[in-house]
């Protein structure tokens, strides 16, 4: 499992340093599930027992799958998805004003050369 | 002392800042004439101050104060003595004439509410200067005199000269008065000392420190840059391009001698050593003979003003540093004579502006017969500065050759570079107060006249004290001369000097200077332009090196923020990653907290391989999709496939709600790309994929290490017994997830729905401006779409 989380890591970094707004944000989607995984196993892995509880047996605890990571990756997955939706609009945007989808090219608020400011007072 | 005083003072030292506040509504409603209605503020705190002249004259002190931050024992207290009361009386004496003059100066101009307010704010800040107590306390109003200074010099906001000569005068005193800050932290940390009165009496620790040389280089450092000690001295001349009100008060009688009040406050606790008699004299002698030289090369009245103040400054410093009693007394009395003479000379310079129409030297004349009382103030100030009896500024010369004359190289040295300052300093004097006003009228100056009472009443009462104070010299030395020496020098001193003839070395070295001053005055046209060969030869200065060092800084700056910002964000997303790298992996080995290597779980259930597997598939393909569908499909693959751990692992609620979001995404995802062009593959050269590649791996190992080591630390399950044990009990709810999300972090989930609904907001608006600005996008012009 660790070493699964490790390989999210990887693909995601990697498609992060492309020069393409596209590949980055299939990055953005895939570190979202790799940030998760890696809360959800950081919070112990136990097997197919959920933590709900049975009618009244709130005294007795069973053995359950640790509550508090999955409340928060809860939060995360829909945020990231949240982020991930307004990325894809933003970048589909700037696609169509821009006409390109490389980085390198976007260059309308910083351009490759960029004027010196006044000297004078 | 009386529980009464301390708050009067304060009172006092907040009165001007009110003042301030009130000034343009004053001035709306009175026009010019609120001069006299705000003249009242500094001539009531002239009375308060002057209530402390008895005590003062009896070798007593006045403070008083409150607790300002007790935790770090700052406390906003003053500390009057000889010194400060004497500071204090001319600023705000100076200051009730100054607000006068600006009414009549600047009669009609449409910021002169603006420019009262201005002037009262400098006031108090001076004033704070002077009388502060706590070091934190006279460092802020240090700063204030810096930045009301700026906005003074910049009132005139529309010219270039004027911005010039603000932001100048800014970065200079501004950088010394970080110099100073450092001093002043270094002197409390090794006294352990944060305030003045304390301070004098601390003895030999500061001089016996070994950072004595540090704190004395980094106090210079301010009291030079605000003194305008040479090769710091420019900004002073540029700052007239302030409104002469401003050239007169600030620039002469009071802010520019803040560096001379640091030094002879510090004098008894850092003086006394060779570094100090070595280095003042030395600047100060040099600033001394720099500024009359380049004095007389101007033509213009209130730049000849303004070269002689530096000159003047270097000779406050050069007898501050002497270290002789009577060059002490000397010093304190030449600063009284100076600001008196000095601020009457520079009104009488703004009165010529004002009604004559040039300050040109040498396109002045005649003007004695319409402006008899200006012309009054002006020969009796030039007599005090030239130094001739019966005015104060003889008294003060006399002095400083009683001070300078001893036998030694080194006095002999500094009495000659007086004797020459001086010289050339009568010239100026005469110059400026006998030009404008002999010889025949000038045709061009047809419609001069005298100037209405606001004008000339500042400089005909300063021209009046410079006599009053020589002629009973026993009251001003009891008073001002006496308490203001001992608190510069640090034990009680006695001047006796008056206008009594007393023969000997000083009254013949003054005969001399004033022989010298005759001749150099009848050849000072020739001077003039000799100085002016002079200095085309050099060609260079530090005024041009100022606009060099500006250029060069916005230069520098410039090419910088190109190098670490150059607007790609493949360089930025690298940066950022190796930088994750390193911090996750660097200090683990650093502080050799590598995890153990893991046991390989002994029997997974093969289904959960099979998914983890399936995950890693693709992960794989959305790297290596060749059209958009295969990454589509594969991203969607890689999602799926958590949420079938999220399954297993006993988090249905995960799963589900992964399940939709991943469908969800793969919906949009195909919605947008299939207007995206996806270039087939992602190419990259050899060389990048290998670093990014690398990159990507340090990471992946980087979390993988990261992981395994918090796996491996002891499970700390305080919170989520908690929320198992009360979930049912205080919430009523069975599953814990679900309660814990909208019960115990309620507010949190709140948050989150905001955060989606913003998102879903935004995205509204990125498609809306795309369906409104249709024809802009179409014809691509950026400045249509700035006009939308």
């Amino acid at each position: 499992m660790t070493l699964l989380v490790g390989l999210f890591f990887v693909v995601a970094v990697y498609l992060f340093l492309s020069k393409q707004i596209i590949r980055i944000l299939l990055g953005v989607a895939i570190l979202g599930n790799a940030v998760n995984l890696l809360i959800f196993t950081s919070g112990r892995l136990t097997r197919e027992i959920p933590p709900i509880l049975t009618n009244g047996s709130a005294a007795i605890v069973p053995v359950t799958a640790n509550p508090l990571p999955q409340a928060l990756i809860l939060t995360a997955i829909v945020i990231s998805f949240s982020f991930f939706a307004f990325l894809l609009v933003l970048g589909f945007r700037a696609y169509q004003e821009l006409e390109t989808d490389d980085t390198e090219e976007m260059r309308f608020a910083e351009p490759a050369d960029p004027k010196l400011p006044p000297l004078g007072y | 002392m009386d529980s009464v005083t301390p708050s009067t003072t304060f009172l006092v030292l907040l009165l001007p800042f009110f003042a301030a506040l009130f000034a343009p509504l004053l001035t709306r409603v009175f026009k010019h004439n609120a001069a006299w209605i705000l003249a009242l503020v500094p001539a009531v705190m002239v009375w308060h101050f002057a209530g402390f002249l008895g005590e003062i004259a009896d070798s007593e002190v006045v403070t008083g104060g409150y607790r300002w931050i007790p935790a770090f024992n700052v406390n906003f207290s003053w500390y009057l003595d000889g010194l400060s009361l004497t500071f204090a009386l001319l600023i705000c004496g100076i200051g009730t004439l100054i607000v006068l003059y600006s009414g009549g100066y600047l009669k009609g101009h449409e910021h002169l509410g603006r420019f009262f307010s201005f002037i009262l704010m400098f006031m108090g800040s001076m004033l704070g200067l002077v009388v502060s107590d706590s070091f934190l306390m006279f460092f802020v109003f240090w700063e204030l005199t810096s930045i009301t200074s700026f906005l003074l010099i910049g009132f005139d906001h529309k010219r270039e000269a004027s911005r010039r000569a603000a932001l100048q005068a800014l970065v200079v005193t501004g950088g010394g008065g970080l110099f100073l800050l450092a001093g002043l932290l270094m002197i409390w940390n090794i006294t352990g000392i944060s305030e003045m009165s304390l301070l004098l009496r601390s003895g030999d620790i500061l001089v016996n420190s070994p950072f004595y040389i540090a704190v004395f280089v980094l106090v210079l450092g301010g009291a030079f840059t605000k003194s305008a000690q040479f090769p710091l001295h420019f900004w002073l001349p540029n700052a007239m391009e302030a409104p002469t009100p401003v050239s007169a008060y600030l620039h002469s009688a009071t802010m520019v001698k803040a560096g001379v009040y640091l030094l002879m406050r510090l004098n008894p606790v850092l003086g006394d050593t060779v570094a100090w008699e070595t280095v003042l004299p030395i600047f100060g002698g040099t600033t001394l003979i720099v500024g009359t030289l380049l004095a007389i090369r101007q033509t213009d009245l209130k730049l000849m003003l303004a070269y002689t103040t530096v000159s003047s400054l270097g000779l406050l410093v050069m007898l501050t540093g002497f270290g002789s009693e009577k060059a002490v007394s000397a010093a304190v009395m030449y600063l009284v004579a100076h600001s008196l003479f000095k601020g009457a000379l520079f009104m009488v310079a703004g009165i010529i502006d004002h009604e004559a129409g040039t300050r040109d030297v040498t396109r002045l004349g005649g003007l004695m017969s319409v402006m008899p009382i200006t012309f009054g103030a002006a020969i009796a100030s030039a007599i005090s500065m030239a130094g001739l009896p019966p005015f104060f500024g003889f008294l003060a010369k006399e002095e400083i050759y009683y001070g300078l004359a001893h036998p030694g190289f080194w006095p002999v040295l500094l009495t000659v570079v007086a004797i020459v300052g001086n010289g050339l300093m009568f010239v100026i004097g005469f110059a400026v107060a006998l030009k404008p006003f002999l010889g025949p009228k000038k045709p061009e100056l047809q419609h001069a006249h005298e100037g209405p009472v606001l004008l000339w009443l500042g400089p005909a009462t300063l021209a009046v004290f410079s006599l009053l104070t020589a002629l009973f010299s026993g009251v001003s030395h009891r008073f001002i001369t006496n308490p203001m020496s001992s608190a510069v020098e640090g034990e009680p001193l006695n001047v006796t000097i008056s206008l009594i003839p007393h023969i000997g070395l000083p009254l013949l070295l003054s005969a001399v200077t004033i022989g010298f001053g005759i001749i150099a005055y009848r050849n000072v046209d020739r001077l003039r332009a000799a100085m002016a060969n002079l200095l085309a030869a050099i060609g260079w200065g530090p005024d041009q090196g100022f606009d060099q060092f500006i250029r060069g800084l916005v230069r520098g700056s410039f090419h910088l923020t190109r190098l670490t910002q150059p607007g790609r964000l493949d360089l930025y997303m690298k940066a950022t990653f190796i930088l994750v790298a390193v911090c996750i992996i660097v200090p683990m080995v650093y502080f050799d907290e590598l995890p153990a290597f893991p046991q390989w779980p002994s029997d997974p259930p093969f289904y959960e391989l099979i998914i983890m597997a399936i995950a890693a598939i693709g992960l794989l393909s959305v790297l290596y999709a060749e059209n958009r569908l295969t990454a589509i499909v594969s991203l969607g693959i890689q999602g799926f496939a958590v949420a079938l751990l999220f399954m297993l692992f006993g988090a249905p609620d995960l799963s589900f709600t992964q399940f939709m979001v991943e469908t969800l995404s793969v919906v949009i995802l195909a919605l947008v790309m299939t207007r995206l062009r996806l270039t087939p593959t992602d190419r990259r050269p050899m060389g990048r994929t290998i670093l990014d590649l690398s990159i990507a791996v340090a990471c992946g190992i980087g979390f993988v290490l990261l992981l395994l080591s918090v796996t491996q630390l002891p499970f700390d399950s305080t919170l989520s017994e908690f929320f198992t044990r009360y979930s049912l009990s205080i919430a009523h709810g069975a599953n814990i997830v679900n309660v814990i999300l909208v019960d115990f972090r309620g507010t949190d989930t709140w948050g989150e729905i905001a955060v989606v609904m913003v998102a879903g907001l935004a995205i509204l608006s990125l498609i809306r401006i795309r369906a409104r600005s249709n024809h802009a996008i179409a014809s691509n012009d950026p400045s249509e779409e700035e006009g939308r």
